[in-house]
């Protein structure tokens, strides 16, 4: 029990005569970083946000902090974070205010300085929020997400519309968080996001969960075979193989030491992620 | 409840402070009261009636309920849509903010701003159209009820109303129409003892109608009785009618707001 942030079992969520939820099984660990991906409409944000007890549910069970979201009180409230998928700080507020203003409402929040500099906007602080930029406003939002010092998470597309820059300072803050011990639920259309930050992948397709696992193992990645490409004298070549260290070995006997252009890969998360909501569609 | 009342006053000057620093805010909805004084205040003359008074000085009463209803009416249904539109509702709703801290703070922010609007009318009213304080501590008591009331009324409903525009967008358009009208049909724009019978019984159902009629009473010598439909100023009838547009406001406010769009549920 207190080793579940996350327990959802059944869960479907209907808006009027379609089924946008069918019946999602999902199991999130204390201190884990959980990555929900999946294409627009899938019931990713659906389901998100009836374990932020932000939308009620059809039916199914939902456990998250060991309480139900559509009951939780404030005390509940005070245990998770949300950062939105849009940013709607007021623009007349510097950050300073708007970070300090949020930390009143928590029974325990992080000091409002040490926050924004976490962030990275400690030269901004004292800056109205309606003149950053797109990622340092989305830094605010993150900054009121963690603010009450939350055990749980919930990061819906924190970085859409981020330069690479932005995005790996970005994941270096939520890289820092995870490892304070914080558990995240993170929705995001980057796969490389999801790679880089996750501890396991979930994809949701057509309302349902359709894999769960680490994101070097999805879809049997590890043990799919690998392609291995070169040139040879007649042109570019590949050879689809699940013994590749042998291939290569013999590539290099043949070529009596480099072969031309080598590469060896295996399926990209992408690559599987692709075929996997093909599949259901 | 001590802690919501708490975060309820800091919401309120955070309000406040957002509104002082929005400039286009400041100069056009608190400065349309002063403008609409200071234009019909010019063209307007002569005398209600034949009672002597100064059609200004009515006018200025009328512009003064005027103004309330649009600090906090018009300023909160618009606001309160527009938090509901981007998502900052739905944002406090996902902390452990106590709910009442929220219209706790709409509340003062309304209070405060209705209190500097009616201070700026009357300083400009007194300056240019002679129009004077409530001139015996018995009519101060009656202007205070009726402000208080007035603000009471008009905020629950600026509050219940917000949920009506389908977007932050359309809401100013979808508020100042009744607004306007209102104005017109309430003895603001026009000596409310003038206008024909039918629109007076309109205009007799909504608040800001008794309002003038309450500030006319507090603000007005009493010969102006003689242009006043009921030949009384009735304050029994309008501490009634605020009171219950208070209750009608504060019950359409439990019932109906949401802090989420149409489509979330």
């Amino acid at each position: 029990m207190t080793d579940t942030a996350v327990r959802v079992r059944g869960l479907r969520k209907r808006y009027g005569d379609v089924d946008a939820v069918k019946g999602v099984d999902l199991d999130i660990r204390r201190g884990e970083v959980f990555a929900l991906l999946g294409p627009n409409g899938a019931g990713k944000s659906t389901t998100v946000e009836i374990l932020e007890g932000h939308r009620q549910r059809t039916a199914g069970e939902v456990s998250v902090l060991g309480a139900d979201p559509a009951k939780a009180g404030r005390g509940w409230r005070a245990r998770i974070g949300i950062v939105p998928q849009t940013s709607n700080e007021d623009p007349q507020l510097t950050v300073r205010e708007m970070v300090r203003h949020f930390a009143a409402y928590y029974p325990r929040p992080r000091d409002p300085d040490e926050v924004i500099e976490a962030v990275g906007l400690a030269e901004q602080a004292t800056r109205r929020v309606g003149r950053l930029s797109g990622g340092q406003r989305r830094r605010v939002d993150v900054a009121l997400g963690i603010i009450g010092r939350p055990e749980l998470l919930f990061l819906d597309e924190p970085t859409t519309g981020f330069d690479p820059d932005a995005r790996r300072r970005f994941w270096d803050l939520i890289q820092g968080l995870a490892g304070d011990g914080t558990t995240i639920l993170l929705t995001t259309h980057y796969l490389d996001e999801a790679e880089a930050l996750a501890d396991r992948v979930g994809v949701i397709a057509a309302g349902r969960v359709v894999a769960v696992d680490t994101p070097g193992r999805l879809g049997g990645r590890a043990t799919a075979s690998a392609r291995v490409s070169w040139r040879g004298p007649e042109g570019p070549q590949r050879i689809d193989t699940d013994s590749p260290t042998q291939v290569v070995a013999e590539l290099s006997q043949r070529f009596g030491g480099e072969v031309p252009e080598l590469t060896v890969t295996r399926p990209s998360l992408e690559d599987v992620y692709l075929s996997m909501i093909g599949a259901t569609k | 409840m001590t802690l919501a009342l708490k975060l309820g006053l800091a919401r309120g000057a955070l309000e406040l402070k957002t509104f002082v620093r929005e400039r286009e805010a400041v100069v056009f909805s608190f400065g349309l009261p002063i403008v609409l004084l200071l234009i019909f205040g010019t063209i307007f003359e002569g005398e209600v009636g034949d009672t002597g008074v100064d059609f200004r000085q009515y006018f200025a009463a009328g512009i003064i309920a005027g103004g309330i209803m649009s600090t906090t009416f018009i300023s909160l249904g618009i606001s309160i849509a527009n938090e509901r539109d981007d998502g900052t509702l739905k944002r406090l709703y996902g902390t452990p903010m106590p709910r009442a801290s929220y219209f706790i703070g709409k509340t003062v922010s309304a209070l405060v701003l209705s209190v500097a609007e009616t201070a700026v009318l009357f300083a400009v009213g007194g300056a240019l159209l002679g129009l004077e304080p409530p001139a015996t501590p018995q009519r101060w008591f009656t202007f205070g009820w009726v402000f208080v009331l007035g603000v009471a009324a008009c905020t629950l409903l600026g509050i219940a109303v917000s949920s009506v525009p389908r977007s932050g967008r359309s809401a100013a358009a979808v508020l100042n129409l009744p607004y306007l009208v209102l104005q017109f049909i309430s003895g603001v724009f026009f000596v409310f003892g003038d206008l024909p019978s039918g629109v007076q019984q309109v205009g007799a159902l909504f608040p800001l109608k008794w309002m003038c009629q309450g500030l006319r009473s507090a603000l007005l010598p009493d010969v102006l009785l003689a242009a006043e439909p009921a030949r009384s100023w009735e304050h029994g009838r309008i501490a009634l009618v605020l009171a219950a547009w208070c209750i009608g406001g504060l019950v359409l406010c439990l019932t109906t707001f949401r802090w989420k769009r149409r489509h979330e549920r």
